[in-house]
């Protein structure tokens, strides 16, 4: 298993409870257009995921997270440079 | 709409949601300014209790006369960048007395103090630097620190632990890492911990930057802001701060000990793009600098000002912020609750400043007040007596 393919399970456990009912995530799932996301909600998932792998994202790379593919994969990048 | 126009429909919506509320606050007109505190607003009398005018100096004589010889002297405005058309004499004595009033070497004036945090910052940090921020961090400084294109880390507010723990995932990259934090949040009124912040700054040879904007001439025996409040100036890189808040004018500035800041007139775009300080602007500050220093009971009254309307908020129940200060912000839930509230202030003839999302911290709303050491007993006396009747009003 690839590290990419271990962070995508805990990023979706950490964005479902903001999923809409019934809606199946995916690594194409966009978050903003998808999960209706503002930007407080943002601003909380951000410090979960934080948290979550004992890293800093940076907000330069908010505006490049469009998917929740794009998000595990800046995480990948991050955790990496530890 | 065009479609390059279409991102305005949703702002145009809101709008016209808000105004249907009540006429639009952010467009109310000052016809007349009477004093540091009162105005004609639509036609009727209005105590100003929003508008950071902390020691009360914009209607001071010396500092008018002051602005008025200016002009009369050297003309309505520079014309033009300091760099381009060169610096005026007012120019440069008011950064040599910036200096001396903050016991520092270095100092520079930028045109206003939105442009002193997008100038230092911007020019102090590039790519492969760091700035951590905290959370609450003005827009100005947001603005500054994406200019920069270093890497921006946000800690959570006021949260020393969140600070140190994002320091030490920088490993050795701490060293080129710039901190920021206000000496008063704009919006809570709150103070950064800063002798805290200072430690870790130490700790971790990292820079450490304070806004002064809403500190200056209010915190400090001497005004100096919090930096000299905490007892913490020796490890303080950068203080930022503007001049139209309790300097009564407007512009900004930016001291430090680091000679590099006398260098950051070569590469700092706001402040080479733009024109100068006006001479009667430069004449204002001078003066209000020097009455900033020489009439501490300017700041004993208006802490005197500020304790009576928190206890007096904190009284009637309202949230407010951690601790008194000049800015008292009353915390609401619903936007509707707060728009109508600060609709009744001013049917009352207070005017303040009302915060929606996503402006205000964690998503609220607030009315916004800041005290001056011009506001007299009888106007306190109306703003608290303001406050419980819409309270009561809005209860009933």
């Amino acid at each position: 298993m690839t590290h990419y393919e271990t962070i995508l399970p805990q990023l979706y456990e950490i964005l479902k409870p903001f999923a809409q009912d019934g809606q199946t995530l995916s690594d194409e799932t966009e978050l903003v257009a998808d999960l209706d996301l503002d930007s407080m909600k943002v601003m909380e998932i951000l410090l979960e995921v934080e948290e979550r792998f004992d890293i800093s994202i940076p907000l330069n790379v908010i505006p490049d997270v469009r998917t929740i593919r794009d998000f595990a994969r800046q995480i990948e990048q991050l955790t990496e440079r530890k | 709409m065009t479609a390059l126009l279409e991102k305005f429909r949703q702002l145009a919506d809101a709008r016209e949601a808000l105004t249907q509320l009540s006429q639009d606050p952010f467009r109310v007109t000052i016809e007349r300014i009477l004093s540091p505190t009162e105005a004609l607003v639509n036609g009727r009398p209005m105590i100003l209790a929003g508008t950071n005018n902390y020691l009360g100096l914009t209607f001071d004589p010396q500092c008018i006369e002051a602005a008025v010889q200016a002009v009369q002297e050297q003309g309505t405005g520079t014309t033009g960048s300091r760099m381009a058309n060169g610096s005026f004499s007012g120019h440069l004595a008011l950064e040599k007395e910036l200096a001396e009033f903050f016991g520092r070497r270095w100092c520079n004036v930028f045109s206003t103090g939105y442009l002193a945090n997008l100038g230092v910052i911007a020019a102090l940090t590039g790519p492969g630097d760091v700035i951590l921020i905290d959370a609450d961090c003005h827009a100005s400084i947001y603005d500054g620190c994406r200019m920069s294109g270093a890497e921006i880390i946000r800690f959570r507010h006021n949260d020393v632990a969140d600070l140190y723990k994002r320091l030490a995932r920088l490993r050795e990259r701490s060293t080129n890492t710039l901190i920021i934090v206000e000496g008063l949040y704009s919006m809570l009124g709150d103070r950064a911990a800063l002798t805290e912040i200072a430690a870790a700054k130490r700790k971790y040879g990292a820079y450490l930057l304070v806004d002064e904007a809403h500190s200056l001439g209010v915190l400090g025996k001497r005004g100096r802001g919090l930096s000299e409040e905490a007892g913490v100036e020796d490890s303080i890189d950068f203080i930022v701060g503007t001049f139209s808040k309790s300097l009564g004018a407007t512009g900004g500035f930016c001291v430090s000990d680091h000679p590099e800041v006398d260098l950051v007139r070569y590469v700092s775009r706001p402040y080479i793009f733009t024109a100068s300080p006006c001479p009667s602007v430069i004449a204002s500050t001078r003066v209000a600098l020097h009455k900033l220093q020489t009439k501490p009971e300017l700041r004993v009254q208006l802490w005197n000002n500020a304790q009576r309307l928190y206890d007096s908020l904190k009284g009637l129940g309202f949230r407010l912020g951690p601790d008194p200060s000049p800015i008292i912000a009353a915390r609401f839930g619903q936007k509707e609750e707060t728009i109508a509230f600060w609709n009744g202030l001013f049917d009352q003839g207070v005017y303040v400043n009302m915060i929606l999302p996503p402006a205000a911290p964690d998503g609220g709303s607030l009315l916004r007040c800041s005290v001056s050491a011009a506001h007299t007993p009888d106007q306190m006396d109306r703003i608290c007596q303001a406050f419980a009747s819409v309270k009561a009003a809005l209860l009933s």
